[in-house]
């Protein structure tokens, strides 16, 4: 490869990226070498580099679909709808953690920045990944970096554990995926997803049981990422042991990285890949991850009824929202991948947003038991009122983001062909089990009375990514169309 | 916006008052709530006079669209009214006046949010009478039960919580089965307007599918109505809540599920319905028996309500099954004359909490002695229920039963046997509460002051008028009834 040919590259496509990795960089030298002074205006710089990074991208809003780099790096619609979301959930992360009132990890502060500026670079390389190893590569970095933020605070106990279990469990399920893919390019003789693709739309021949094993072990490694059966256990401990930006991140940012890379793979490689004359090799498998989507919404749903700790029960609920985007990529419909993304999109708000309540309580009240929340109504109407708003678009309550989102996903499934009822009967079901522990959340904040008479406020940093997160809940509640018609 | 919008968002008036007032003397909020819930009466009034008058009410606004395949699905705002649910609008806007009337002496503590939620829970039940499409009508569905779940969960009785919790599941259960037939109407009919369904259906041969969703509906209005083996949680509200929100509860919220069987069920899928008519006869006799049977044994008067409505709506279902058009003008009937008797005990019924705290017919016996004017409230009461001609009860059950003999007279002939059960609890009940020997647990009690005496007289003008002019209600659902009755017969 020449230098005329490196010029010859658009390489405007991956002004995002670049935007990110040079603040990246430059955070961490200046937190290195910087003054103390300059220190707390670190996360500026972060907030800044994020929102530059989305401006760039909104500037490839339309454009034609390019690959580069020798197929490894596409940018397509779908990498432009998909890094949105992972930019926008950065940002309110980022404010989230400028937020914070108790400065007991002031040590740690840059560290978090430049960790979450890597792992959203990972995140953007795998939604624009077009081989293999990028994606790979891609998945790792945001793997490695959310390892190190979930231990970051090595003198809790919690936190070490948490990072352990999240260590191990990763990297079996890295090894799985890794297996998975030796599988596939044993089949096909290339990385590149365009050349497997092709490879794969002829017959398969004798290599069909090969791609089904290759299928199902690559499933079950990345299915870690968005936390579905069987890779779910290490959720809780790890969400208990971070901090709970940390927390909102590996729920929103990295689970969305999940579902991108589990798009691009298998509706790339195997949703062309003809299976027995007829059908693509997707289309038969349907059924394992119908079960699996079956599990995830049962296990998660049922588990969080028993959750005591906050960050616990948004864990186990945040498994049981996993299970529901599965319905969407089973029912194989045109509007399969506008309801991942709109799903993903409402998630990111309605998640953060209460990750947010939670963060301010539990560093008012250093806990992060359910209690936290008794009488919170008597203490902060306010507080309370939003807290309401994000469970009820958990819950799926209509004029909320995730009720559009849910209505989204059955009509998908109802579409299919044929037609999932039972999935979409399961979602139901799990969604009025939600219910209980939903509404005893509110039970709490209305109807208990507070344990000692208090007044909960607002700061005012803190009120920035509420209002934000309020703003989208019910802003793609009320006005959908808005974003559906963004996504055409 | 047009007046039936208008009317819809006319409780966020009052809503949003209470919301500025901010935390007022309590006399301050219940002046400001009282008045702010007159407004939505004066508009449905309006209401009622324009649909009377004939003009267009209808009102149509995009909203959202979903692209499958080739096919492009709309969602859109549009609110109408028929004869039907113009008179549940009015009942609604009648009965929520009173009850807030009334809370505003029973509820004393937090009335700030009790109002503010209560005119939440009735922007939610006048959206689902004036929605025109099924997702509207879902979306205000769902709406009504978060008011309901803290109404009941704060204010409630001794198992307020387990009654919310009991409310929300299957209440929740249902809606979500009404949202999946509404998607699969949504994804076969391409629309889920109610006439443009309805027409789609009416051509369509996808019998397998259409009793599918008959089904559903079935269910999802069979927990609202609610229909035997589901009641549990109803009883739980009727006993545990606090009176004046049972008003509201018993006396529309329920009409909800006979609203949605008649006009989605009957109106959408008549040719399915027509097929599980002899299931909805049986399920309306269980209803009305069972019901019935387990009235005559409690020692709660809340309770005995309770199963009174249990047993009054099997007579819904009955005319519902009948599929003619007494049967349904029967259906209609009962939905707003029983909706104007239970207002009416409820309100009887707080009006007696405030002053002896409890409801077990044993304590109260002798009531008569004491408050002789409230006792005698109680016995009209029970007349009107137990369907004395001359009362709004007695023309609905009459008609219920001129339909379901015409076509079902066997189930029509062991249903008679309810309407004896239906006079024997009644009675039993109210005698054994008013004329029992008097043990004078009390102490002196004051009789109907003023403004309770007002809103009992109020319904039982409304009840008394119903029964001696029926045409008040035949006139205005005349022409829906035929609409409905086309359907039917074609």
């Amino acid at each position: 490869m020449d230098i005329q040919t490196l010029l010859s590259f658009e390489w405007g496509m991956m002004a995002p990226e670049f935007t990110i990795l040079i603040v990246g960089i430059l955070l961490s030298l200046l937190d290195l070498f910087g003054k103390d002074t300059w220190k707390k205006s670190l996360p500026w710089l972060a907030v800044g580099g994020v929102g530059v990074a989305i401006i760039f991208l909104l500037f490839q809003y339309g454009h034609g679909d390019i690959s580069i780099l020798g197929n490894t790096y596409v940018f397509d619609s779908f990498a432009f709808y998909f890094k949105l979301i992972l930019l926008i959930a950065t940002l309110l992360i980022l404010l989230m953690v400028i937020s914070r009132t108790v400065q007991q990890e002031v040590r740690d502060r840059g560290e978090y920045l430049y960790l979450l500026l890597a792992a959203l670079l990972g995140g953007m390389m795998v939604a624009s990944g077009g081989d293999l190893i990028s994606l790979f590569v891609g998945l790792e970095l945001l793997s490695l970096s959310s390892y190190i933020m979930v231990g970051l605070r090595k003198r809790d106990v919690r936190s070490s554990e948490g990072a352990m279990k999240y260590l191990i469990n990763g990297s079996i399920a890295t090894a799985f995926t890794l297996f998975g893919m030796s599988y596939v390019f044993g089949l096909t003789g290339s990385t590149k997803l365009v050349d497997i693709a092709r490879e794969m739309s002829g017959s398969l021949g004798s290599g069909e049981p090969v791609a089904i094993i290759g299928f199902i072990i690559m499933f079950v490694g990345l299915a870690f990422k968005i936390s579905t059966v069987p890779f779910h256990m290490w959720t809780p401990d790890v969400y208990e042991g971070a901090v709970t930006p940390v927390s909102a991140f590996l729920s929103v940012v990295s689970k969305s990285a999940g579902f991108i890379i589990i798009v691009r793979i298998f509706w790339g490689i195997f949703g062309n890949a003809t299976f027995g004359g007829s059908d693509t090799l997707f289309a038969t498998m349907i059924d394992f991850i119908a079960v699996l989507a079956f599990l995830t919404m049962f296990i998660g749903n049922l588990v969080a009824l028993r959750q005591r700790n906050m960050k616990r029960l948004l864990a186990y609920s945040s498994i049981g929202h996993a299970g529901y985007i599965l319905i969407p990529l089973v029912s194989l419909t045109p509007v399969s991948l506008e309801n991942i993304w709109f799903y993903l999109l409402a998630y990111a708000f309605m998640t953060i947003g209460a990750f947010m309540v939670i963060y301010i309580l539990e560093q008012q009240k250093q806990s992060e038991d359910i209690s936290i929340f008794t009488g919170l109504y008597r203490e902060s109407p306010a507080l309370a009122i939003i807290m309401t708003i994000f469970l009820a678009s958990l819950a799926g309550i209509p004029g909320t983001a995730g009720f559009i989102g849910k209505f989204n996903i059955f009509v998908g499934a109802v579409a299919a062909d044929p037609a999932q009822y039972i999935l979409a009967g399961t979602m139901a079901v799990m969604t009025v089990v939600s219910y209980i522990y939903y509404f005893n959340i509110m039970v709490q904040m209305y109807i208990r009375k507070p344990q000692l008479e208090g007044t909960t406020k607002i700061a005012r940093l803190q009120s920035v990514p509420l209002i934000l997160c309020v703003a989208g809940t019910i802003g793609l509640g009320v006005f959908p169309f808005i974003a559906l018609n963004f996504f055409h | 916006m047009g007046t039936l919008s208008l009317l819809v968002f006319s409780p966020f008036i009052g809503l949003i008052a209470l919301l500025l007032a901010g935390k007022q003397s309590d006399n301050i909020t219940k002046r400001i709530a009282a008045f702010s819930s007159l407004i939505p009466l004066i508009l449905s009034i309006l209401v009622y006079a324009q649909y009377q008058a004939g003009s267009g009410l209808s009102e149509i606004l995009r909203w959202v669209q979903f692209e499958v395949g080739e096919q492009t699905l709309t969602l859109n705002y549009e609110l109408a009214v028929d004869g039907f649910s113009v008179i549940l609008i009015l009942l609604t806007t009648i009965i929520a006046v009173l009850a807030v009337f009334t809370s505003s002496w029973q509820i004393k503590q937090n009335s700030h949010l009790f109002f503010m939620l209560m005119f939440l829970l009735e922007f939610g039940i006048l959206g689902v009478f004036s929605a025109d499409n099924l997702i509207l009508f879902f979306i205000f569905f769902e709406i009504t039960l978060i008011p309901m779940f803290f109404l009941i969960g704060k204010w409630g009785g001794t198992d307020r919580e387990e009654s919310a919790f009991s409310y929300i599941i299957y209440n929740g259960l249902g809606s979500m089965v009404l949202l999946i037939a509404i998607a699969a109407i949504f994804v076969t009919a391409g629309t889920t307007n109610f006439s443009e369904a309805a027409e789609y259906f009416r051509t369509s041969n996808e019998a397998g599918l259409q009793l599918g969703i008959a089904i559903a509906f079935l269910i999802a209005f069979g927990v609202k109505l609610p229909i035997f083996p589901l009641h549990s949680w109803m009883v739980k509200v009727h006993v545990h809540a606090p009176p004046a929100l049972v008003m509201i509860h018993a006396g529309v919220l329920l009409k909800i599920g006979a609203y949605g069987l008649i006009k989605f069920g009957v109106g959408i899928l008549p040719a399915s319905f027509t097929t599980l008519a002899p299931l909805i006869a049986i399920l309306g006799l269980v209803n009305l028996l069972y019901g019935a049977y387990l009235a005559l044994v409690q020692e709660e008067l809340r309770s005995v309500l309770a199963y009174s409505s249990i047993s009054h709506m099997g007579i819904i279902l009955l005319g519902v099954a009948a599929l003619n058009e007494a049967g349904i003008q029967g259906a209609i009937f009962q939905s707003v004359s029983h909706g104007l008797i239970s207002a009416l005990f409820f309100l009887l019924v707080g009006i007696l909490l405030v002053r002896t705290r409890t409801t077990n017919l044993r304590k109260l016996s002798g009531l008569a002695r004491l408050t002789p004017v409230l006792a005698g409230f109680f016995l009209v009461a029970a007349l009107a229920g137990l369907g004395l001609p001359g009362m709004s009860g007695f023309v609905s059950e009459f008609t219920v039963f001129l339909g379901i003999f015409e076509n079902m007279p066997v189930i029509g002939a062991i249903g008679t046997l309810g309407i004896i059960m239906t006079v024997v609890y009644m009675l039993r009940a109210i005698l054994k509460m008013t004329y029992g020997t008097y043990r004078n647990m009390f102490g002196d009690m004051n009789d109907l002051g003023m403004g309770e005496l007002i809103p009992a007289t109020i319904l039982l003008i409304c009840i008394v008028v119903i029964g001696v002019y029926p045409n008040t209600i035949a006139l205005t659902v005349q022409q829906t009834l035929e609409t409905l009755l086309v359907g039917i017969g074609g």
